[in-house]
């Protein structure tokens, strides 16, 4: 067979409008995941038994079922129980911020534990409130350190957004599934996908090195 | 006046007691030297005063405020008593100047302008002038040490606590951190402080405190103990200390 330049010419537009969604479902997700995440991963770390049980309920629940039926859960079961309308790019959403923001509870957890505990004792003995010690001192120590891990995560959620193709979300794995079932050119078609999510991971990687290079990690 | 005072103090870590039932009171001006075996409960006895470690029976007042009054009372006393740790616990993120800054604008909010000249007034105090922009992981032993009693003296705390502050440094550079001390003592500063300098004891002290098992067994004049310790047991720790 020979590899039709033309045919992923005239998927462009619709693969890019894709990717588009592809982008702006991670961009949402992330910046919901990590409120969620930071929140859950400090109510682990810091929190009292109640809050600390309710952070782990919550992490166990998303880590121990797969994202897909999450997805189908928030986008079909959901509105049957609560009565309510949720749209596929709000489901998608919706799934990235929790799935996400379990992961990132871990990685917050595990980096601001990992800070040395003279720190904090050292910002205490000032004569801080507990608060002041997690902004000022352990915060900026721990954030350093869970950048390699967040990374990794953040890729991880952009490749996850394939997977809405289930509840029928346009992103970039859905175009290519559409243009693939109208002319049936299986390689242009997959080729340029996956040239698409690795450009679109290529610069996240990249982002994240220029970061982690900026920052002395401690 | 005193400005620590222990009333029956009891700490336990879970089934271990860790202080058994002190009293002790220490008076401004004074520089209290602590010595005792490993074990012996002298860092958990320093470490009660600033509250990082919470007494279980008895009462602990500093600076005319009981340890046990809450939590703004217990930042008050850790305001007015400056801690010196083994381990320097510099933060490791900030310059030697920003980590000096930091107490005076974080706990007292001066500004930064502020805090910035007070803090290269206090690191030419310690002989760090010209280390101010210089990151802990670049400073020496003994540098991060004199860094982190600047840190504390920030505070313009009344009393000092020091925990072991040259057992985790070489020889060499364990005099560059007693000579601050020193200096410090003669300024009229209350100290108190876990140490094996026996000379520092000696030259600078105004008490000793021999501990032992959570109690505190001997209590005197430095110079008078250690010529002459009557306590046997006192006296065979020395000798293992020198
Ligand atoms: N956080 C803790 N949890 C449980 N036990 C502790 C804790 N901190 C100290 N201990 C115990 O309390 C006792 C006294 O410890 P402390 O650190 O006060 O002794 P120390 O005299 O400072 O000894 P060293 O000379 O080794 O520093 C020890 O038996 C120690 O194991
Ligand atoms: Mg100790």
């Amino acid at each position: 067979m020979e590899f039709d330049w033309s045919i992923i010419g005239e998927a462009m537009p619709a693969l890019f409008s894709g990717a588009r969604l592809t982008i702006l479902i991670t961009i949402a997700g992330l910046v919901g995941g990590l409120l969620v995440g930071f929140l859950a991963g400090l109510m682990r770390a810091y929190g009292n038994a109640f809050l600390n049980a309710v952070a782990f309920a919550y992490v166990e629940l998303i880590r121990g079922t797969p994202i897909v039926v999450q997805v189908m859960f928030i986008y079909f079961a959901l509105p049957v129980l609560a009565d309510i309308r949720v749209n596929p790019m709000t489901a998608a959403v919706t799934a990235i911020v929790v799935n996400a923001g379990a992961y990132i509870a871990e990685i917050v957890r595990g980096s601001f534990l990992s800070v040395h505990r003279g720190l904090k004792e050292a910002g205490l003995a000032l004569g801080l409130p507990m608060w002041k010690v997690l902004v000022y001192i352990i915060g900026p120590v721990a954030f350093r350190r869970m950048i390699p891990p967040l990374g990794n995560q953040f890729i991880v959620s952009l490749k996850d957004t394939s997977l809405f193709i289930v509840i029928g979300v346009g992103e970039l794995t859905r175009q290519g599934q559409e243009i693939m079932a109208a002319n049936f050119r299986a390689v242009e078609i997959w080729s340029a996908v996956a040239i698409l999510y690795l450009l679109m991971t290529g610069t996240l990687t990249l982002v994240l090195r220029v970061t982690e290079k900026r920052m002395r990690i401690l | 006046m005193s400005i620590v005072e222990f009333r029956n103090v009891t700490k336990t870590f879970g089934p271990v007691v860790v202080l058994r039932e002190v009293d002790l009171n220490i008076d401004k001006g004074e520089v209290v030297v602590l010595i005792g075996p490993s074990g012996s409960g002298k860092s958990t006895l320093l470490r009660c005063i600033n509250a990082l470690e919470e007494i279980n029976g008895g009462d602990l007042v500093v600076d005319n405020i009981s340890v046990k009054a809450g939590r703004s009372q217990v930042r008050h006393i850790r305001q007015e008593a400056g801690m010196v740790f083994q381990q320097f616990n510099l933060f490791p993120q900030m310059t030697a100047l920003d980590n000096v800054a930091f107490g005076p604008r974080r706990v007292r909010g001066v500004t930064r302008a502020e805090a910035l000249e007070q803090a290269k007034a206090l690191l030419a105090k310690v002989g760090l002038a010209e280390r101010g922009h210089h990151y802990p992981s670049e400073l020496s032993g003994g540098q991060q040490q004199r860094v982190a009693i600047a840190r504390a003296l920030a505070v313009k705390p009344k009393l000092m606590l020091f925990d072991e502050p040259t057992s985790a440094l070489d020889p060499e550079l364990r005099h560059e951190v007693l000579r601050v001390m020193q200096a410090l003592a003669e300024e009229g500063m209350t100290m108190i402080v876990v140490t094996h300098e026996i000379a520092f004891a000696r030259q600078v002290g105004t008490r000793l405190i021999f501990m032992e098992d959570g109690k505190i067994s001997v209590d005197g004049n430095p110079a008078a103990l250690l010529a002459n310790p009557e306590n046997p047991r006192l006296r065979e720790f020395l000798q293992h200390v020198h």
